[in-house]
């Protein structure tokens, strides 16, 4: 998976587990708590959506790279790079 | 007591919200009801055929985001809807009033197996692989979910507590909050019954397994209290909440009093499981008479449990017959032949629905009664037909439950 569709994934979810925010003018270097109403349970469904659609296991220590969309593709890049798109 | 303190008891109910399978508002529910209209349909539940329901179809956007209906449980997005309609309903300058002396009280049959089962099927999804088990399976299925859900919405600080009390929830619901209020606890209560249970298919099973689970080809016939065809329980989900206060208070305010809340009374079987007992419920009810010093020549409405099974709908009516036998004309009537069992939201939702009575004088009708039950000893039941009562000023809520436990609630008409 490209890290344009990785991108795409996480937007998913965002949209999923945030129903109310609206992300078409997300910022990818701004950090996704800073502006949408995202606290710890909406991060671990990130985590756990991650988790079910593709038996991503992210470890605890790891979470401070999914701060924002640019540091959550770069983590995830080498992670999904076997799985089709 | 002095007089000043038992002024000072005095519990009326001023706000109503609620939701049912015949109307998500008092006027919508009151008129179906009159009108017969049933809300019992078809219903998709996991592992079996079809089943029969009472759906409800309420709004939950209305008073809950996106997010917040995704992330709570069904009975919470039900409570959160009635509560917030209530305290609309009943006037109050909510961003004044002091949150910290509002209690929440909801009353609940069961709470917590609709997560569970979803989340169990989810896993199954997954080869049971307990890591993909949602970290929100705590937090919903917690027994408080569905009242704290409630004060998370109105910014309530005051005391939350869920009522786990089978088929006897609602009504217990609501003497939780009246003894809140007369203890001083609190000086409002958001108080009823709400339930998820059509959310659950082990309920459908269970009954099904009991052999108590209603049939019928029209599902508006399925449930048919007192009637020889009857076939069993049909359960619905709904709620149904108060905002009760002391009347000095109600009336400091200038609040729209629906009617008072002058007799209770709980107690337990202390005989079986899931077998009613005729001469506790005649106990039940006669306590709340005697609190409400009352006779049964004052009540007007009886508002039956009557769940349709035979043993149930047996049981409850010799209890009123040994009550009610020197009062023919009073007017006993029966909710869940319209709407089914709606569990933990039963007995407010059937109680609610009668209020209206105190003004237009009507009792409406127990459906579905085409041959009464020869073991059925009552003379009063209003069949098929609204009856035109000369008034209502009293109304006696009956409400039982698994495990033998038993609720009566006396609602009055108020009056200086």
């Amino acid at each position: 998976m490209a890290p344009e569709q990785i991108r795409q994934v996480v937007l998913d979810i965002l949209a999923r587990i945030a129903p109310d925010e609206d992300l078409s003018d997300l910022d990818d270097a701004v950090a996704f708590r800073d502006q949408m109403e995202l606290d710890s349970m909406d991060f671990l469904d990130i985590v756990m959506e991650l988790r079910k659609a593709y038996r991503v296991q992210i470890p605890e220590e790891d979470y401070e790279n999914l701060v924002t969309m640019d540091s959550t593709v770069t983590y995830l890049t080498p992670l999904l790079k076997d799985v089709d798109a | 007591m002095t007089n000043a303190e038992m002024y000072n008891s005095r519990i009326v109910i001023t706000g109503v919200g609620l939701t049912s399978p015949i109307g998500d508002s008092l006027p919508d529910l009151r008129a179906n009801l009159l009108a017969g209209k049933s809300g019992v349909t078809e219903f998709e539940t996991r592992y079996m055929p079809p089943v029969l329901a009472g759906v409800c179809n309420f709004d939950a956007l209305r008073h809950q985001k996106r997010k917040e209906v995704r992330r709570g449980t069904r009975a919470g997005s039900i409570a959160v809807y009635c509560a917030n309609e209530a305290v609309n309903d009943a006037g109050f300058d909510w961003e004044n009033v002091a949150k910290d002396r509002v209690g929440v009280y909801l009353g609940i049959t069961e709470h917590g197996n609709v997560e569970t089962e979803n989340e169990i099927y989810e896993i199954s999804q997954f080869g049971h692989d307990t890591s993909v088990w949602s970290h929100h399976h705590n937090p919903r299925t917690v027994a408080n979910n569905p009242a704290g859900e409630v004060t998370l919405s109105l910014g309530v600080t005051g005391p939350h507590l869920t009522v786990g009390a089978a088929c006897a929830a609602g009504n217990a619901g609501f003497i939780q909050g009246l003894q809140m209020l007369r203890l001083g606890e609190v000086d409002m209560a958001i108080a009823g019954g709400v339930s998820e249970s059509i959310h659950t298919f082990g309920i459908f099973a269970s009954f099904k397994s009991q052999n108590a689970l209603a049939s019928h080809d029209a599902p508006a016939k399925a449930c048919r209290p007192f009637d020889t065809d009857r076939t069993g329980i049909v359960v619905a989900e709904g709620g149904a909440i108060c905002t009760l206060e002391r009347l000095p208070d109600a009336l400091a305010r200038g609040a729209k009093i629906y009617g008072e809340i002058v007799g209770h009374a709980m107690n337990s079987d202390a005989t079986d499981f899931v077998l009613p007992n005729r001469n506790r419920q005649a106990q039940c009810i006669d306590l709340a008479l005697k609190r409400a010093g009352m006779t049964p020549q004052d009540i007007d409405i009886v508002s039956s449990h009557a769940t349709a099974t035979e043993q149930g709908d047996i049981e409850e009516s010799s209890a009123l017959a040994k009550i009610f036998k020197d009062h023919p004309n009073v007017a006993i009537n029966n909710t869940k032949s319209f709407i089914g069992h709606a569990m933990g939201a039963a007995g407010a939702i059937e109680l609610l629905g009668n209020i209206p009575a105190f003004d237009d004088g009507i009792a409406h009708a127990t459906i579905n009664l085409d041959q009464l039950d020869p073991n059925v000893p009552l003379t009063q039941i209003v069949a098929n037909e609204p009856r035109q009562l000369d008034s209502v000023d009293c109304i006696l809520n009956n409400s039982f439950g698994m495990l033998g436990i038993n609720s009566v609630l006396i609602v009055k008409k108020y009056q200086d």
